[in-house]
């Protein structure tokens, strides 16, 4: 792999190599007795252990020219595998966390493991571990098949995919030494949060460099959702995060808002990340593995423009839904609430135009697993964005806040939307990019497909009834006037839907260790494909569309 | 290169264009598309104008309804208050003996102080009041700073080594720790007040003396010559079977050793005089009820 970068680029990775081992040696010796010197030995050690193969092959030949007749792959193979390590890792967290809230014993007595620390390891770890080098891993891949065009260097791809699983190394670790900013979804502190904005710019500029070297007229629909998930992220990412450290040799720091205009700020980039992470970029996901796998146009190309514009003008206004019966001035919510309710159609009409591209590919689905993934994605993403509007209307959140109903919701999309349609965006992509006939077990993809199917079932019709029981618990008067349950019995209450819940969750995680395994087996003994039409390289596509013959 | 074609299955033409053998049909949007854009609009639009919706600089539309949240709040917490003010009373008038004879309150009493007393009290006496290491047993047997309702309704009231002014003070010395007896004087007395419980005040001085003679010396002066304690200072009682700490040997000697200063909050700004009187008429009663 490293012998496929040119001699520049070597020396480029090494040079950046070399700063983030300065870097990482200043804190570590100057940041003594903060947590942030154990940060910064980190980030010295994995700049050194990186450095070591590129010095051992500097001197290698230049890689050949017919490199440019190809697609590059090779940060999108090693962004898979990245993807199913930390699901494994992330969603045995998640399992682990739902059997404490159990039984709170079955952990260590040290810090590290105690639930608060652990609980955002879990919820970082799927959704920017799993699910960010998910969408990472799929958009080289797409941009370059949907550009017909290789990427613009090999240097920055590496760079992104390996600054991003950097930044969320810090993330999680960090978490267990106690560093938090103790904002949901934004926990990582100060320089955590400085490193992931210069990766993610390089992101956005490689991509933007991609599109405007492509051979194509128009940009494809994937494309727009990719660009607005990295273009929004970065946006929501930078103000949420905007902070004051209390010296450069410490890792805490305090943000620039208090009170509600914190609240707000947060929520803003709490749903937005919802909006723009966890949908806008598994659209696009969508918009390129689903149509290519049932072999089928996509539905309505009108109907991905108003679903496009409709998603990303009024997914903005809704965070303050969040904030509903609290300090927030009320006409703020009303504003949530109304926007969440038209919400709605755009949402849906994505999910439609999604199941209808399969009008005349259902034999597919039927019997493909890795399709049937895409397909009850498109399924859980309408259920969700259902759920979410309904529970956006101020009345049905006076139930539903802070109850469990909320982490349903959150799951139903988490393992019902976003994790099937990576798994099925994967089990599409591994045996195209290793250049296998097909995964090496397909009955492997079909029992993670009933694992995960069957999990995310009891999970959410767990906690539906968890958080229903809670909410009206929590509101349940007597004649006299007394609220009829204390807290501790509605705690009491929660176990049996707990233990559902953690079994679901352990459904799940098998099926994603089934995905490991198969992948293992994919790259080493699956059989080479034999069919090639699904592999030409690049420079055929080009000369073919320049000999098309008029149709 | 952009050529339209028929798609068989759905009769649609697709827009001519292709990526990577992707195209797209060019399907008109579906009318129930419109439909339900413009009816969620105008079902939000409505709502703006019934309700608070728009920022006005400093202020806001406040809607045709005249909604006000705050409002609403105070008008729930009123009508509450207005259903609870029959026992209300029957609570504010009588005193504790009164209370205990009184059915009616009884009941409600019951009903009120199980929730307040789980919602505020059972994270450390537990939900059924029996205690844990350091939190008393409420439900039976004596209590540091005695078991009248007075008495109880006043410990939570001020609390035990709290903030409040009044605060209920207790000071177990570290009579190891802080060099007040030596190790061989600590290991004497804690034989001697681990006995009290067991054989009783006489057999024990018998059978540790020099426990007895250190006791005397530096313990009789809160817990009593007699090691029954004293109410007025939070002194426990040692001859009995309740034990705050625990009373076997090891407990023991890390209470004699390290001193003990337990700590009770004050209820009396959180929970208001009412509730702090119906806390302690709820756990007279659970008293009686489970002696």
């Amino acid at each position: 792999m490293i012998s496929n970068l040119t001699t520049g680029e070597r020396r480029g990775a090494l040079l950046i190599l070399l700063v983030m081992t300065l870097v990482g040696l200043f804190f570590a010796a100057a940041g003594r007795g903060d947590p942030i010197a154990v940060h910064g030995a980190l980030i010295m050690v994995a700049a050194i252990a990186l450095a070591f193969p590129i010095m051992a092959r500097l001197y290698d030949p230049e890689p050949p020219a017919e490199r440019f007749d190809t697609y590059y792959d090779d940060p999108s193979k090693v962004g898979i595998i990245l993807t199913f390590v930390w699901a494994a890792f992330a969603m045995f967290v998640g399992d682990w966390v739902a059997w404490l809230l159990v039984e709170p014993t079955w952990t260590t007595s040290g810090a590290w493991s105690s639930f608060g620390r652990i609980r955002p390891v879990h919820t970082t770890g799927v959704i920017f571990g799993f699910g960010g080098n998910g969408l990472i891993a799929t958009s080289f891949y797409v941009m370059q098949r949907t550009s017909r065009v290789r990427l613009p260097d090999q240097l920055s791809p590496w760079f992104v995919l390996i600054g991003y699983n950097l930044f969320c190394v810090l993330a999680v670790t960090g978490y267990m030494l106690g560093i938090t900013q103790s904002k949901e979804y934004a926990e990582p502190e100060w320089y955590a949060d400085l490193w992931l904005v210069i990766v993610w710019v390089v992101y956005f500029i490689l991509y933007m460099r991609t599109l405007a070297r492509r051979e194509e007229p128009h940009i494809y629909v994937a494309n727009w959702y990719y660009m607005a998930f990295i273009l929004v992220v970065a946006m929501l990412h930078i103000v949420n995060n905007l902070a004051v450290p209390v010296s450069f040799l410490s890792a805490k720091s305090f943000s620039l808002f208090s009170g509600v205009q914190d609240a707000l700020t947060e929520w803003w980039y709490g749903h937005n990340a919802v909006a723009f992470f966890l949908t806008a970029g598994f659209l696009g996901m969508m918009y390129y593995y689903l149509p290519i796998r049932a072999g089928r146009p996509i539905f309505s190309y009108r109907m991905s423009i108003i679903s496009f514009w409709g998603i990303t003008f009024m997914y903005m206004w809704v965070g303050s839904h969040h904030l509903h019966h609290t300090a927030l001035p009320q006409w703020v919510q009303t504003l949530g609430m109304t926007f969440s309710l038209v919400l709605i159609v755009p949402s849906w009409a994505s999910a439609a135009n999604a199941l209808l591209t399969l009008n005349g590919a259902w034999h597919k689905v039927r019997d493909d697993a890795t399709l049937r993934f895409m397909m009850i994605a498109a399924v859980f993403y309408g259920l969700t964005t259902f759920e979410g509007s309904f529970m956006a209307i101020r009345s049905v959140n006076a139930l539903s806040h802070y109850t469990d109903w909320t982490v349903g919701h959150v799951h139903a999309g988490a393992l019902g939307w976003v994790a099937m349609i990576t798994f099925g965006a994967l089990y599409a992509s591994i045996p195209w990019l290793w250049k296998r006939e097909r995964m090496y077990s397909p009955a492997l993809v079909e029992v993670h497909f009933w694992l995960a199917l069957s999990g995310t079932a009891i999970y959410v019709f767990a906690l539906w009834n968890a958080g229903i029981i809670q909410g009206l618990m929590w509101r349940t008067y007597t004649e006299n006037g007394n609220l009829a349950y204390t807290f501790l019995d509605s705690v009491v209450a929660m176990r049996p839907y707990y233990i559902a819940r953690a079994i679901g969750g352990l459904l799940f995680l098998l099926g994603a260790l089934a995905g490991c395994l198969n992948l293992y087996l994919t790259i080493r003994y699956a059989a080479p494909a034999t069919d090639t039409a699904s592999l030409k390289p690049l420079r055929d596509e080009l000369n073919d569309a320049a000999t098309l013959p008029a149709e | 290169m952009a050529l339209e074609e028929r798609d068989p299955i759905t009769g649609y033409m697709t827009t001519g264009h292709e990526w990577n053998g992707i195209k797209e049909l060019n399907t008109p949007v579906p009318r129930i598309v419109y439909v339900f854009l413009i009816l969620n609009t105008t079902i939000g639009l409505i709502y703006w104008l019934l309700m608070p919706a728009l920022p006005l600089g400093t202020t806001y539309t406040k809607g045709l309804l005249g909604y006000d949240e705050r409002a609403a709040v105070h008008r729930d917490l009123t009508s509450a208050a207005a259903a609870r003010a029959p026992w209300h009373d029957a609570l504010d008038r009588q005193d504790f003996s009164a209370l205990a004879a009184d059915d009616k309150a009884m009941k409600d009493i019951r009903e009120a102080g199980r929730l307040l007393f789980g919602q505020n009290c059972a994270a450390c006496h537990g939900v059924e009041a029996k205690g844990n290491a350091g939190f008393p047993n409420l439900a039976a047997g004596a209590l540091n700073w005695g078991d009248s309702p007075e008495a109880i309704q006043e410990t939570i009231r001020v609390g035990v080594n709290s903030a409040h002014p009044d605060t209920r003070t207790a000071q177990m010395p570290a009579f190891g720790q802080d060099g007040i007896l030596s190790r061989n004087d600590v290991m004497a007395v804690i034989s001697y007040v681990h006995d009290l419980s067991i054989s009783g005040i006489t057999a024990s001085g018998l059978a540790h003396p020099d426990g007895a003679k250190v006791f005397s010396a530096q313990c009789s002066a809160c817990h009593g010559a007699d090691a029954r304690g004293n109410s007025d200072l939070g002194a426990p009682n040692l001859t009995d079977t309740t034990w705050l700490y625990g009373g076997d040997l090891a407990t023991i000697f890390e209470t004699v050793w390290y001193g003990r200063q337990g700590r009770m909050p004050t209820w009396e700004s959180r929970l208001g005089a009412r509730n702090v009187k119906l806390l302690a008429a709820y756990i007279a009663d659970l008293r009686k009820r489970r002696p």
